[in-house]
């Protein structure tokens, strides 16, 4: 791939782009602040296409909306890379100097003509190919998703075959031009930035690595186990199989946030002990051993966190915790204590300081430097530079500084929850508006427009189920099943429903997602469910 | 970085009350003269959102034109010559303060209006006292709209418009002096296309439109911001690293602003951003 | 393959699934179609209902709000229930001079009150109408059928029409037109022709005289593929009723010249903004445009005002073919650098346009040869008002306002105020009378000429009404958008209301002073740089006030 996992781009590129996709996002509703970058773009000319099965807010901004079918993401980038190639649109000069394994990935798409890709996708085949005329053609282009990409069972691979299409037409490492994926959360750039990954040291160094390794070991004055550890759907299985009997929980809810969550909770019951450290006493925190009552990490302590275009910002401490809940510095700090180790109750600066001896793309940003700017983009590795606005420009460098980026050979498979007789319609999930999550943290508000605990469907669909706006259905999975109100909608069609899943505890949507997860990123597949939805007996 | 990739535009030498200045081709007349600190009042133009041109307070004189030039809005030619202080133009700043105070309340106007109504000795009822006589819309939970302190600059209009939020629940409506900031037929907010982003309250000048929170504190007595702390922070609620400045009056979070100087918000943030902070306090936790 | 109806539809397409096409640059390339659809609503119900303009505004698509604000912006759109007819009768100041004030009290006495639904039908005042030479004037609305124009009109004829009476109207047959200017206008070529135009010294005619040719020059030679010609027809100052019949008299002249124009600085499309109560001129002009329009290479679109004095302004006008609420854009940019959709765009008065066949046919140097050195060609003027033949006098530059009421059968009785350039001019005194009508001597003397009206009262008239109509009719015209004219207008009418009750202070006087002043110094449009002119000029000749 193409190293440190972040976006590439700046969001100011989207300004001034000339093409902006929107795919698998919608961003209007999910990242509001995003998206008035984006409109900028729009209103300053730039040409808009998004990808999304639903049309949703974001996709009626688009010049171009492609309804792709649920989970056929890797079957329209390999018929858009196909159509590339063989109009002859490729960047020949930028795959020849910057890329590797052209000629294999040309041959596994070969088989992808536009006919087959409307077939597998719903989308004419005439749209398509506009689009990849339109994407290889464009001066810059900034291709952008979220979680439709990501929440799938083959999650890398929907991005690999992304990054593809930017290696294929040059649009990476420009201003302008770049890869753009725009997190869930406020820090899960920085979680990864941090090392919150089963087989990354902070600064996205490999644990396999000795020379970083051992690094770590001098300054942490302890060994590191050499093999990578489990990323949370390898922990869920683990505990299915009972090779994992303790578990120790920080800011998560995965009782109601995994997808079957039925499974999960039984498996969280099955522990021989359960810590919980969060500022709720969460579904999950109900069921642990321990709670630690741990501060809003956004107002209640200092620290950083790291944005979608990789600028680390600091978050500061605005007002006491309430009660007996301490920041987590403080909390791991006392249980280290507890574990027969005296550590020194350190500052938020004094450790992050200490990161940035350890994790050269962020050496360069001191706590004042990040005061002073407003924040710093990754890498910066000194007191002098002033952060990159944009990855990747050494691709364009000549003689090239490192290997050139391979082409990878992505294979479309259908989503793992068919569709059958009996379950012949496809939920997907999704984020609203004006709430957040499992609705713990953003329900604490009046929303005049909040309207989480529905099902959406258009009216031929409520014709078709002959059910009407407000009445309640019940909708059954593979795997359980839910009552939920009916809500009339555009932007979906026959056969796609539509639900948030900001309310478990009215509709547990989750009891019905399936828990598949994707090898390589760990990624469960939110977005593609097979229900069948029946109407409820009246009395 | 940017730098290497953005065209650099040559400079142009224009004088500012006399003193010459470099400055920008693109740049206004306001922009440079704010940059050498030189006093100008406005009242609807904002930094982040597209000149209006309506409160022409920002007028000065430029050589050669017949009449005075809107200051945020007129782009530097080469060789201006500006002026910003005479006598034609105090006196034009006190009308049009005058006009102002005899058509709206601008009690809670901000601290900047006050302090240019005192420097430019303005009689606010000169043209007729002002009578507040509107129902303040309270239509929802969040939101309150007085249009008793409304000077139509257009900000609201703006910021949920075109240059932020792009969601138009609110236009100008009507025409003269009987033109109001309105949803289609002033239907109440929560019936239009409101998503309650708080944008169009960021960038009032005059406490026309308020957070809920921070009226019932005002109506209740308690509203006091020399006991509140500003502290800037990350909201939590997606990836996109949005500054907010939270408004802070005995250990309680009272208002959520973003800073207007910000490349990632431009001063602006969704409803989760501004309201989101509830659960930090609710009652019953 | 045919943009999707699904974002604005309520019915979608099967073919919709799976893509759709349009989006925001969708949208905004639609906008501009929204004050016809407003005026199509409008018309065949007599009201836009919130049902309608929200249906308007998917089908578009735009915002609620925003078609909101648009409709609320002209009086001929109105977003409250109105009865199907609706007489909007002139009392603005000429027909004050003349029967305008018994005509209204003949209304109320046969119809009631103004403003006040009566089964299907209301009457209400309304600013000039643009038909002085007429006498008393009424337009009508009516809901499903063709809008009317009454001049001169009585209470009994108005009656009888909001009774629902049936009206044949009679639309004078068009002929043919030969357009050899235009040909010629081929022949010479797009820079001969601008040169030709530069040559000739002819400034604008619809108030603010600039050199034309330099105009048609700046568009030539502005950046950009797409350039437009825009005519002003959006005849609106009170007293002004010369752009109405000269269309009446040959709209070839204008759409030839037109034609010419875009020609000359590289436009293929053209628009004609014509004031909204010129309904039977703009059917005139719409069967002369179908007769011609084939011969053209320009495509020519005509666009119906809604009601705004504001939208005579260039810049307003601009926005109301937008799509937008019709108020002015801060100069510069110039329209031609930036105008009508963001592009160079030529636009100019009905008058100006309909001279340039002559000069193209003549050459310049002949058009030069008359009038002075700097007001060249000839010049249409609207005597109106307390004189014995009201109408258009199309005349050399150079005559005097004496010799120009002399033309129009002399002043019934005796001369009390004469106004020129409409309700944007001033009162002059009795030495300006000889004072000879060009640009340069107005600018000398301070006259204006603005729009080419000249509104004589007797000593029968009230002035004080007069100047109190004027008032009124900036502060109801004001579009709202700057301060000092939003709310300098009509403190400047609450002033002159002071006056008219007897009441005349110093600090009144004081105040009004610095009102004009501001308003003249700050304002954004020509609106308010001249909105006190006359008020300004009634005092300081003793009109009206303590002196008058």
């Amino acid at each position: 791939m193409l190293g440190a996992g972040g976006g590439t781009s700046s969001y100011k590129e989207i300004e001034t782009t000339d093409l902006i996709i929107l795919w698998g996002s919608n961003a209007r509703n999910a990242h509001p602040i995003f998206f008035h970058h984006l409109a900028k773009g729009v209103r300053n000319g730039a040409k808009m296409y998004t990808i999304d099965p639903r049309r949703s807010e974001s996709a009626e901004w688009a010049d171009t909306w492609l309804g792709i079918d649920v989970g056929s993401d890797i079957a329209l980038s390999n018929t858009v890379a196909r159509e590339i190639i063989t109009a002859g649109l490729v960047n020949t000069e930028f795959i020849e100097h910057s890329t590797s394994g052209f000629a294999t990935y040309a041959e596994s798409v070969e088989s992808w003509t536009l006919e087959r890709g409307e077939e597998i996708t719903g989308v004419p085949a005439d749209a398509i190919r506009s689009f990849a005329h339109d994407y290889a053609k464009a001066r810059t282009a900034q291709l952008c998703w979220t979680l439709g990409i990501t929440e799938h069972a083959n999650a890398t691979d929907n991005v690999l075959s992304l990054i593809n299409l930017s290696l294929l037409t040059g649009h990476v490492g420009r201003w302008g031009s770049g890869l753009v994926p725009i997190r869930g959360q406020n820090n899960v750039q920085g979680g990864g930035d941090m090392g919150a990954l089963p087989n990354k040291f902070p600064g996205f160094q490999d644990v396999t690595d000795p020379d970083a390794r051992a690094k770590f070991e001098a300054t942490w004055e302890t060994s590191v186990p050499v093999e990578p550890g489990w990323h949370i759907s390898q922990m869920i299985d683990a505990m299915e199989s009972g090779d994992l009997t303790a578990l120790y929980v920080i800011g998560e809810n995965p009782a109601q946030s995994e997808a079957d969550v039925g499974r999960t909770r039984k498996l969280l019951e099955g522990l021989d002990h359960l810590v919980v450290q969060d500022m709720f006493l969460t579904k999950t925190a109900k069921m642990a051993d321990v709670v630690f009552p741990a501060a809003a990490g956004w107002a209640e302590t200092d620290g950083t966190v790291t944005s979608s275009e990789r600028r680390v910002q600091r978050v500061r401490k605005a007002l006491d915790p309430p009660g007996d809940s301490k920041d987590d510095i403080e909390i791991l700090t006392m249980l280290a204590g507890k574990l027969g180790h005296d550590w020194e109750l350190q500052s938020a600066e004094a450790i992050w300081d200490e990161l940035r001896s350890l994790s050269p793309m962020h050496a360069g940003m001191s706590y004042d430097r990040l005061e002073a700017l407003g924040g710093l983009q990754w890498p910066c590795p000194d007191e002098n530079h002033p952060g990159t606005p944009f990855l990747h420009a050494w691709l364009w460098e000549d003689p090239m500084p490192r290997e050139p980026a391979p082409f990878s050979v992505v294979r479309w498979v259908p989503p793992v929850d068919p569709l059958a007789d009996d379950f012949p319609i496809r939920l997907t999930t999704g984020r609203r508006l004006d709430s957040y999550n499992t609705g713990v943290q953003s329900s604490g508000y009046r929303s005049p427009i909040r309207a989480d605990a529905v099902l959406d469907m258009t009216k031929e669909q409520a014709a078709d189920l002959d059910v009407a706006e407000g009445q309640t259905v019940k909708v059954t999975s593979r795997r359980g099943s839910i009552e939920v109100r009916v809500r009339i909608v555009k932007g979906l069609r026959r056969g796609l429903v539509f639900m948030a899943f900001h309310a478990p505890d009215e509709v547990d949507v989750n009891r019905l997602t399936i828990d598949a997860w994707d090898p390589k990123s760990g990624t469960a597949e939110f977005k593609a469910t097979a229900v069948r939805i029946d109407k409820i007996p009246e009395g | 970085m940017i730098e290497s990739v953005l065209p650099n535009p040559g400079l142009v030498e224009v004088t500012v009350n006399g003193k010459t200045v470099l400055a920008r081709p693109d740049a206004t007349i306001l922009e440079v003269c704010r940059a050498e600190n030189v006093d100008i009042p406005t009242m609807c133009f904002l930094e982040t959102l597209s000149p209006f041109n309506s409160c022409r307070l920002c007028v000065v004189e430029v050589t050669g034109s017949r009449t005075l030039v809107p200051s945020c809005s007129r782009t530097v030619d080469r060789g201006m010559e500006i002026t910003t202080e005479s006598e034609r133009i105090a006196n034009t700043r006190q009308t049009l303060y005058e006009m102002y105070a005899s058509t709206v309340d601008l009690s809670l106007a901000d601290a900047d209006t006050q302090r240019w109504m005192a420097k430019y000795d303005v009689s606010p009822d000169r043209f007729g006292h002002y009578e507040a006589h509107r129902e303040v819309k309270v239509q929802d939970d969040l939101y309150i709209r007085d249009y008793d302190k409304c000077v139509m600059c257009y900000r609201c209009v703006a910021a949920c418009g075109p240059d932020a939020q792009n969601t138009f629940a609110i236009d100008v409506a009507g025409r003269g002096l009987f033109a109001t900031i309105s949803t289609e037929f002033d239907v109440v907010l929560p019936d239009s296309a409101c998503v309650y982003c708080g944008n169009c309250i960021g960038v009032c000048p005059t406490g026309a439109l308020m957070f809920k929170s921070e009226f019932d504190m005002r109506e209740a007595g308690t509203w006091d911001e020399n006991r509140q702390t500003i502290t800037t922070t990350i909201c939590s609620f997606c990836g996109v690293g949005c500054n907010l400045d939270l408004h802070v009056q005995d250990n309680r979070v009272v208002k959520v602003t973003s800073p207007i100087d910000h490349e990632v918000t431009d001063g602006h943030l969704c409803i989760k951003g501004r309201f989101g902070y509830a659960y930090l306090q609710s009652e019953d936790p | 393959m045919p943009e999707s109806s699904w974002s604005g539809a309520e019915e979608r397409v099967p073919t919709d699934d799976h893509v759709a096409y349009g989006g925001f640059h969708g949208a905004a390339s639609r906008r501009h179609l929204l004050l016809p659809v407003l005026h199509a609503v409008q018309d065949s119900i007599g009201w836009v209902s919130h049902g309608a303009l929200n249906y308007v505004s998917k089908r578009i698509p735009v915002a609620p709000a925003e078609a909101y604000g648009v409709a609320t912006f002209y009086d001929l759109i109105t977003t409250e229930h109105m009865p199907a007819r609706v007489a909007r009768v002139c009392d603005d100041v000429v027909c004050k001079a003349g029967d305008g004030n018994k005509l209204i009290s003949d209304l109320e006495a046969e119809l009631g009150p103004e403003n006040t639904a009566n089964g299907e039908s209301m009457w209400v005042r309304s600013a000039c109408l643009g038909h002085c030479e007429k006498g008393t004037v009424a337009f009508i609305q009516r809901a499903g059928e063709q809008a009317l124009t009454i001049a001169p009109a009585t209470a009994d004829e108005i009656a009888a029409v909001l009774r629902g009476d049936s009206v044949t109207t009679n639309t004078p047959p068009v002929p043919a037109p030969f357009f050899t200017a235009l040909t010629k206008a081929h022949t010479m070529g797009a820079a001969a022709v601008r040169n030709e135009v530069v040559a000739s010294g002819i400034r604008g005619r619809g108030g603010a005289a600039f050199p034309v040719g330099v105009k048609w020059n700046g568009v030539a030679n502005a950046p950009g593929d797409t350039k437009y010609v825009v005519c002003n027809a959006d005849e609106s100052e009170p007293g002004t009723f010369k752009d109405r019949w000269l269309i009446e008299q040959n709209p070839f002249a204008l759409i030839e010249g037109i034609a010419i124009a875009a020609f000359a600085v590289g436009a293929s499309k053209a628009y004609i903004y014509i004031r909204g109560e010129y309904r039977e001129a703009e059917d005139l002009l719409a069967s002369a445009l179908e007769v011609a329009g084939s011969d053209l290479d320009v495509d020519i679109e005509i666009r119906r005002g809604a009601g705004a004095y504001i939208c005579g302004e260039e810049t307003a006008l601009f926005n109301s073919i937008e799509g937008f609420r019709g108020q002015p854009r801060q100069k510069p940019p110039f329209p031609t650098q930036s105008g009508l959709f963001g592009s160079p765009t030529l636009i100019n008065n009905v008058e100006t346009l309909a001279a340039i066949p002559g000069i193209v046919t003549d050459r310049g140097a002949a058009f030069a040869q008359i009038g002075t050195e700097e007001s060249t060609g000839l010049k249409l003027f609207c005597v109106s008002g307390n004189v014995g033949n009201p109408g258009v006098y199309h005349v050399e530059f150079g005559v005097t306002t004496r010799e120009l009421i002399n033309l129009a059968g002399g002043a019934n009785g005796e001369i009390q105020a004469v106004l020129t350039g409409g309700a944007a001019g001033s009162f002059l005194t009795e030495t300006q009378l000889d004072v000879p009508l060009t640009f340069e001597d107005g600018r000398d003397s301070g006259i204006s000429l603005g729009s080419g009206a000249i509104i004589v009262f007797n000593t029968d008239v009230d002035m004080m009404e007069i100047t109190h109509r004027i008032a009124e009719f900036f502060a109801h015209e004001s579009c709202g958008l700057c301060v000092p004219c939003r709310v300098g207008t009509t403190r400047q009418l609450d002033i002159v209301g002071r006056m008219r009750e007897g009441s005349d202070t110093q600090t009144d006087r004081r105040d009004l002073d610095n009102i004009g002043w501001v308003m003249r110094d700050a304002s954004i449009c020509g609106l308010g740089h001249t909105a006190s002119n006359a008020v300004e000029s009634a005092i300081r000749i003793g009109l009206i006030g303590s002196d008058a």
